[in-house]
Order: structure tokens, then sequence, then C-alpha cells
């Protein structure tokens, strides 16, 4: 990975795992702590971070062109064949390149990297309202919560008990990680433009449906990597940010404090950019054939 | 009321499920990077003995079941209620026919069996592993045959009826295997 980014010009760096700021997504937890000592009068809460995204744009927007980092990342909560609450993530920023051409680059990375180990062909694409459409019949974008609720009781069996049943989000991924991923164990694919309210840190394009520019890279089956047109607005970040911490104060969640660094670097000027962050771990697990990703790790949350 | 959170979930852990006690086979956590977690879980109805899949949205609580698994010992049928007794306590507690179901076939007084009970009332009853019973009718047996190759079948004294090899005769015990049904040999 190392080689094929020194090839291209692309800067590594290397960010802090620990941080006053971190990410507002209610469905990302965040481990906390507290540093005590000199530098701090009182105890100074610091998140670990749940991907070097926030530190990388800061670079970016220093004027730091295109970066990648091989980092450690946390996210609280999340444990299963698939997932390991700390992991390795592969992240890059492209500045001046679009989401298209950064999926072929993710493609490029792939061939250089599976390499004499596993072959790969090159993915297929497909924009979030085919692909659902293709799998369930239903338009993601006039579709409403009972009409979806519907479709995955039909198809899957009674709903699971406390849904928001005001937001869509959720159901859509209900019926995606049930009905469609399980259809497409077989294949490699890029799926891209989201539902506006799935945009998480990409940028909205005002077409006549409106969607997200973001895509997500199945490789045999399994979420290998998730990609953004970065959104560059400081105020439209702020709102989205905002938005994140009222929904968390409905669901319970600790309240995450907005990293006024990121925004300040976002004010100050993020150039036109796409980036990407990729599992390592889960490659790993698919290039070797292995059952589950604790197996890519030989230190996974059952052996520490 | 007990409850579990999701995050106790895996495999033989008993709970609630539409009213009917149930015991978790397999737990799968489900999540996308940017969005809602579940618990992808496939269950085994203890009544029915069915298995069905559930989802959970991850972070939910469901009830527990109070399910105890138990060895009790068989003493008798009465027609309508088989009848076991704890070895320790001598505490004796009747099972119905939906309990015992297909069990009974191998119910033979005096076995240990491992009876499921759910608030304290039996749901289900699992034979021993292996079973010595006598053979009440066969056809009779074949000199020179020692293979048992082909074999015939055979009723046992309690109205199971299992493939044995032709050497064997009525009045034989024969140990069988509970869980496929198949004899295993010749007993004592």
């Amino acid at each position: 990975m190392r080689a094929f980014f020194a090839q291209r010009g692309v800067l590594e760096v290397d960010t802090p795992l620990l941080s006053r700021g971190a990410a507002t997504d209610p469905a990302l937890g965040s481990f906390r702590t507290q540093y005590l000592g000199p530098g701090a009068a009182g105890a100074l809460p610091l998140y670990l971070q749940t991907s070097p995204e926030f530190f990388m744009k800061r670079l970016l927007a220093a004027g730091s062109g295109p970066v990648y980092q091989l980092s450690h990342v946390f996210r609280n909560g999340e444990h299963g064949s698939r997932h390991n609450p700390e992991f390795m993530m592969l992240e890059w920023y492209r500045p001046g390149m679009d989401y298209h051409a950064l999926m072929d680059e993710v493609e490029g990375l792939l061939a250089f990297s599976l390499q004499g180990i596993r072959d790969y062909h090159p993915a297929r694409r497909v924009a979030y309202r085919a692909w659902f459409q293709e799998h369930t019949g239903l338009d993601p974008w006039s579709i409403d919560v009972p009409a979806l609720r519907n479709f995955a009781t039909r198809t899957l069996g009674p709903a699971p008990a406390g849904m928001d049943e005001t937001r869509l989000s959720p159901w859509l991924d209900l019926v995606v990680t049930h009905w469609i991923e399980p259809r497409i164990r077989d294949q490699t694919l890029f799926v891209f433009d989201f539902p506006p309210a799935q945009a998480s840190l990409a940028r909205l394009r005002n077409d006549p449906v409106p969607v997200a520019e973001r895509f997500e890279l199945y490789f045999g089956g399994i979420e290998l990597a998730n990609g953004f047109h970065e959104l560059a607005d400081a105020a439209e970040q702020r709102s989205r940010f905002e938005a994140d911490n009222r929904l968390r104060e409905r669901w319970g969640l600790p309240v995450i404090p907005l990293d006024e660094s990121l925004l300040g670097a976002l004010a100050h000027g993020l150039p036109d950019s796409s980036g990407v962050a990729l599992g390592v771990d889960r490659l790993v697990m698919l290039a070797a054939d292995l059952p589950e990703i604790s197996a890519a790790l030989p230190f996974s949350l059952q052996r520490i | 009321m007990a409850t579990y959170s999701t995050n106790e979930f895996k495999g033989g852990l008993k709970i609630m499920l539409d009213g009917d006690p149930c015991s978790i086979i397999e737990n799968e956590f489900v999540k996308p990077g940017k969005g809602q977690a579940f618990n992808r879980v496939k269950i085994r109805n203890l009544k029915t003995g069915r298995v069905i899949e559930r989802t959970f949205k991850s972070g939910e609580s469901v009830e527990a079941a109070d399910v105890v698994e138990t060895d009790m010992q068989y003493l008798y049928s009465d027609g309508e209620f088989w009848h076991f007794m704890h070895p320790d306590t001598y505490e004796q507690l009747a099972a119905g026919e939906s309990a015992v179901a297909d069990a009974v076939k191998w119910l033979k007084e005096q076995d240990v069996c491992l009876v499921t009970l759910w608030n304290g009332v039996p749901i289900g009853v699992t034979p021993p592993n292996f079973v010595n019973l006598t053979i009440t009718e066969t056809d009779p047996g074949v000199r020179g045959d020692t293979s048992g190759g082909g074999g015939k079948p055979a009723t046992l004294e309690t109205g199971a009826v299992v493939r044995v090899p032709l050497f064997v005769n009525t009045g034989e015990v024969v140990k069988v295997d509970t869980r496929t049904g198949e004899y295993v040999g010749r007993a004592g």
C-alpha cells in the first residue's frame, strides 16, 4: 500500500489518536478518556478517534496536498464476525480529484495490493437508487417508513423493536444489511450517490433528485470502503454536527463537543477534495479467505 | 422481570420471544459503517423445537426466560403424563405429551433424562444419548449371519422401531443411539 501511494506522490501522514473532538454521527461510538496533568487545569476530556478524518482535513486545509494514513481507529460498541472495536484504517484524500476518479484509484490500490494473492475483477458501479430498486422494487427517495417497514416485515419477518419510526435511514440500513447484502456476496460493487439523509460528511448535489456524493465499496459481500466528495462548507458542517447531537440527545447518547479546529479549518478553506477510508483488516480477511475478522487480528477483543 | 441486553446475547442464552421460551443458537452483529447496528439471531423455540431467525436493534433488551435444564429420573407414565423424579430431592414432576414429544419412544423406567423446565414446568425431555432396550418383536434370526449387512426392523419394549442385524433375536437387549435412532450393538 505504501509503495502504491509513493508511486503516486501521496504523502504519508501520522495524526493523533486522541482529540478534544470526535465524530458526532449517532451511529459511531467514541471511547472517551481524560488527560490529567500539567497543561490541563481540570480533567481534559479526550476521545479516541473513529477515523483520522478531522485531523487529515486540517492538514488539507493547511495545504498538505494529497495525503494518506494507515492508522488504528476505535469504535465503541462494535464487535462481531466483521467488527473489532479497534482496527486498522487506510484513509486517503485527493485534492482536485472527483469521487468517481477516486473509485478508480481504490480499484487500482486493490489490484496492486492483491497481486499474486487473489484475483481482482473490476467492480460494477451502480447508483444507490437503482441498486435499491433492483433488489426491492422500491424507490428510497419517495418511499416512507410504513412502506419500507412493510417490505422488511414481508421479506425478513417481524421488524426489530425500538426502531426510530420518524427516520427512513435505519429502515434502509435494515433492508440493505439483511436483504441486499446477502444477495451480493459474489460481487465487487461500488454503490454511489446516497440518499441525502445518509450524506454523513459528503457533499450534497442538487440534482432534480438530490443525492449525497458518497460511495461504498462492497467486496465479497462485505462493506470494505466508504468515500466522499468532501463537504467543505463550514456552516453546513456545523449544522450537520448540531443535528447529529440533537439526535444523540433524543436517543439518550452522549453529546459530542464539536471539533472547532476542524470547523475553523473548513472556514479557512478546504480544497475541493475526495476522500476514502478502507478497512485493512477486512481486506486481509478477504485476501486470505478468513471466516471472520478475529482471524486477521492476532489480538482481537477476546485476546486483549 | 429479568431482561438481557443484545450485548449479552450468545449461544445458549434463554429469552422470551412472542410469549414462548427460546434458546439462542447463533448471534451475529451486523452494522453498516455509518448506520444502524443490529443483532441477527438464530433462535430455537423450546416449546416447538422450531428454529427461526430474528433481528434486534442493538442495545434493545428482551425478557429473559426462566429456563432450567436438569437431570431427572423417568419413573412411569399414567397414559396422560410422564412422571419424573429429581434424584437428589426426590421431587416429582409430570410432563405432558407435548413436552415428552419424540422422546417418548426412548423412555425407559429408571433412565435419567435431561428435562427442560420453564417457570418450573417441563417443556422438553431429552433422553440419554444411549439406551438399552429389549426387543419385543423381530423376524427370526438367520443362522450364520454375523455381518449385520442389510438388517431387519425390530420393535423395542418402548415401541420404538430400529433396524438391527439379522442375527439379533426377540428377547435380546440392544443398545441404541437416541440421537440418530440407530442400533449400536448388543448390550450385556
